[in-house]
């Protein structure tokens, strides 16, 4: 039994900002979907099924979204499905939607992730009171700071590791027309100096809260050699899942992302991630999980990422760059966020990632996770089909 | 659809379901899940770590806090971590995810469970969240106003009558008489009206519940489990969510769905469809061309137990454990999401002579 390989033909976001005032939820998710639909040079009627994700309905106020979309989505008549993992969603979804794919039950599949975080307020939407539970510590920052803190601890790394990737990451989205922060004259000693909120996390060294979407086409080999424009291929996709909360659980360095990371490996036959992957967008919204999931990954070992960091190996010129396009740190409409590390893997590798791009960028790592450091979801894409 | 030739084959191997209650609030959703996980896993011999994929379904709207569904994967015993996922919706998609998983031959076993706490909130209220931010939802229609606006069309079409409805509403609940785990069981009145024509005997009880699902593929299957159920063919449609573009009278996305999953090539003998109103069975039934010889809802249906968000699973559940128990041998399960019968999806189940 052979699986089908899933091609990615088509790739559209929106412009992302605080507040887009200008559409509502169905306008900005078909803003997305009909620029993935023009980059694959498809109609709606070319799509077989849609996957959307999103993160909790508390950030916009809509229970089950999808519903109301069906119309903006093209999807009347059509199988439409739901997928809600947490931070890691848009990763999954893409996910999801190419298992569609690869077992030949549709052969051209819309995904689409999005978050309008300005429609409701995700603080809110994450602090409702549960009894016998801890409260969330003032934030996705305040569960993240102590972790952060731990990793220092263990690997010895200098205070001023995470301000160096807050940096790269917002001087690479002035390369990025969709990105939502573009701080013109920012400079190192500016985000040294921006207000501490969660001790080491400073303001600077945090994503913003960002209204936008991210879509993809994704298809088979029939519809990849129809495709105009260069397809990325799925070499390996993979999810995995751990408890919220237990004694043995290490937040620094969970285990369901390093499980997560190795199924990927395998699928794609990659022995040596630092050497064989040529671009990484990865899931920062604070900028020291930079060097903790380099560890995570593997593309470091443990107690050294900080050091790779440090040595400008992740910069848009450096060995392994990471977040070309600005990553989280730029721009964060959590529910897109992960697709988005995704799609962007996915245009590096087909050269098509603008201002961003990474010269002869062969194969890219997209990576989300969510929840309490819980669930993850990687794709490794490249330029050639899958050998198997 | 019906899956391509050359995969192995996928089936129910086992199910498990709470009892349905009003209220469960001595329980937190993990404490109402884990029995559910214990019994299904028992069924099989197998433990979370031998489980290849795992999917589930919820709603956090329903809980009424952001990321309910990540406290009830500690019910799950995610260690050492799995491969898991959840839709928000009834875990009747969930099963179709880790279908489409075991499809592409990376697993060869998956559970699928699903949970819903409807009395943590006024559901009707709740659910009126569902509707176009907007335009509709600010008017707060609730979910039984729009089930009459249904009625009351098939009623004007001359598709069904007041008594009629009051049948089936009786019917279900006289099956459910042998049914241990529905709320609503034996002789229940018809009652009063509710909003018209609806009366509560029409409506579903309000409740909380839980169910799970084991799928494995090939001869794992056969290991598993003496007769299992077979899917030889699952898909679902939606249609557009503003009430005033569609006929509601009927369901061109069941019928669909059903065409695609190969419901209409064989006689069925047994469906189990998820229709909280006794007017939805009527549209269910017109959607699915059932005649007389086909069982219908023999468990009592969503009538007699409605645990939002898994009541669709626990029609698959359902209509496997007849297969499983070799009182059907073709059955179809239905299951809805959004108002009025916006979504729907149909397996079909088969299990060997």
């Amino acid at each position: 039994m052979s699986k089908e390989p899933v091609a990615v033909v088509g790739v559209g976001q929106t412009v992302h900002t605080a507040a887009r005032r200008d559409v509502s939820i169905a306008g900005l998710v078909r803003e997305a979907a009909l620029r993935a639909l023009a980059d694959a040079e498809l109609t709606w009627a070319d799509i077989d099924a849609v996957v959307i994700g999103k993160a909790p309905d508390f950030f916009e106020g809509v229970m089950m979204p999808e519903l109301y979309l069906a119309d903006a989505l093209g999807a009347v008549g059509k199988p439409l499905m739901r997928v809600h993992t947490a931070g890691s969603v848009g990763g999954s979804t893409a996910l999801v939607a190419a298992q569609l794919v690869a077992a030949r039950i549709h052969p051209t599949v819309l995904t689409l992730a999005f978050e309008k975080q300005s429609e409701s307020n995700a603080m809110w939407g994450l602090s409702l009171p549960v009894p016998f539970q801890q409260p969330l510590l003032a934030g996705a920052g305040g569960f993240f700071a102590p972790h952060v803190r731990a990793y220092i601890r263990r690997s010895g790394a200098p205070a001023t590791t995470g301000t160096l990737v807050a940096y790269k990451d917002r001087l690479n989205a002035l390369k990025n027309p969709y990105a939502h922060l573009h701080e013109h004259g920012l400079t190192l000693e500016k985000v040294r100096s921006s207000p501490m909120l969660w001790d080491p996390v400073r303001y600077s060294e945090t994503c913003p809260s960002s209204d936008g979407a991210c879509a993809m086409v994704l298809t088979g080999r029939a519809g990849a050699a129809r495709a105009p424009r260069p397809p990325a291929w799925l070499h390996g996709g993979a999810m995995r899942s751990e408890p919220t909360l237990f004694a043995g659980k290490d937040f620094v360095s969970p285990r369901a992302g390093r499980d997560c990371a190795a199924d990927v490996y395998r699928q794609a036959g990659i022995t040596d991630p630092r050497r064989e992957i040529d671009a990484a967008e990865l899931y920062v919204p604070f900028s020291w999980y930079e060097p903790m999931w380099l560890e995570n990954l593997g593309f470091a070992a443990e107690g050294e990422g900080w050091k790779l960091t440090e040595s400008g190996a992740t910069a848009l010129d450096g060995e392994l760059p990471v977040n070309p396009s600005g990553g989280v740190l730029s721009t964060n409409p959590i529910g897109a966020s992960g697709m988005i590390r995704f799609a962007e893997a996915a245009q590096q590798v087909r050269g098509a990632a603008g201002e961003h791009q990474i010269d002869g960028a062969r194969r890219a790592l997209g990576h989300a996770y969510g929840g309490g450091s819980q669930f993850f979801a990687m794709w490794v894409v490249g330029t050639e089909p899958p050998a198997r | 659809m019906t899956p391509p030739a050359d995969t192995a084959p996928v089936a129910v191997v086992a199910f498990a379901q709470t009892v349905h209650r009003r209220r469960t609030d001595e329980l937190s959703e993990t404490e109402m899940l884990m029995p559910v996980l214990h019994e299904v896993l028992a069924a099989t011999g197998l433990r979370t770590a031998d489980i290849g994929f795992t999917c589930s379904g919820s709603s956090d709207y329903l809980a009424g806090r952001a990321f309910s569904f990540t406290l009830a994967l500690d019910g799950v015993g995610a260690w050492p971590p799995i491969s898991e996922s959840h839709v928000e919706t009834d875990g009747a998609w969930a099963f179709y995810e880790a279908w489409v998983k075991l499809l592409t031959g990376e697993t060869d076993t998956a559970l699928v469970y699903a949970y819903g706490t409807s009395s943590a909130g006024d559901l009707r209220d709740v659910l009126s969240r569902q509707l176009d931010p907007y335009y509709t939802a600010p008017l707060w229609p609730d979910s039984i106003a729009l089930a009459a606006l249904q009625a009351r069309a098939l009623i004007d079409a001359g598709h069904t009558t007041g008594p009629a409805l009051a049948a089936i509403a009786a019917r279900s609940r006289a099956d459910a008489a042998a049914n241990p785990y529905a709320q609503l069981r034996g002789a229940v009145t018809h009652g009063d009206p509710l909003v018209h024509p609806l009366h509560t005997g029409d409506c579903p009880p309000v409740g909380d519940g839980a169910a799970a699902l084991v799928l494995a593929a090939g001869d794992r299957a056969r290991e598993l489990c003496a007769r299992p159920a077979w899917i030889t063919g699952a898909d679902h449609r939606t249609e557009a969510h503003a009430l005033g573009v569609r006929d509601l009278t009927d369901s061109p996305s069941t019928r669909h769905a059903a065409r695609r999953a190969g419901a209409f090539d064989r006689p069925l003998d047994l469906a189990e469809l998820h229709a909280p109103f006794t007017s939805q069975e009527v549209v269910l039934r017109r959607a699915l061309d059932l005649d007389e010889r086909v069982r219908v809802n023999p468990s009592g249906g969503a009538l007699a137990a409605n645990p939002v968000m898994a009541a669709g699973l626990v029609r698959i559940g359902e209509a496997a454990a007849a297969i499983h128990r070799g009182e059907a041998d073709r059955a179809l399960a239905h299951a809805t999401s959004g108002p009025c019968l916006q979504q729907n999806l149909v397996t079909v189940l088969e299990g060997e002579a």
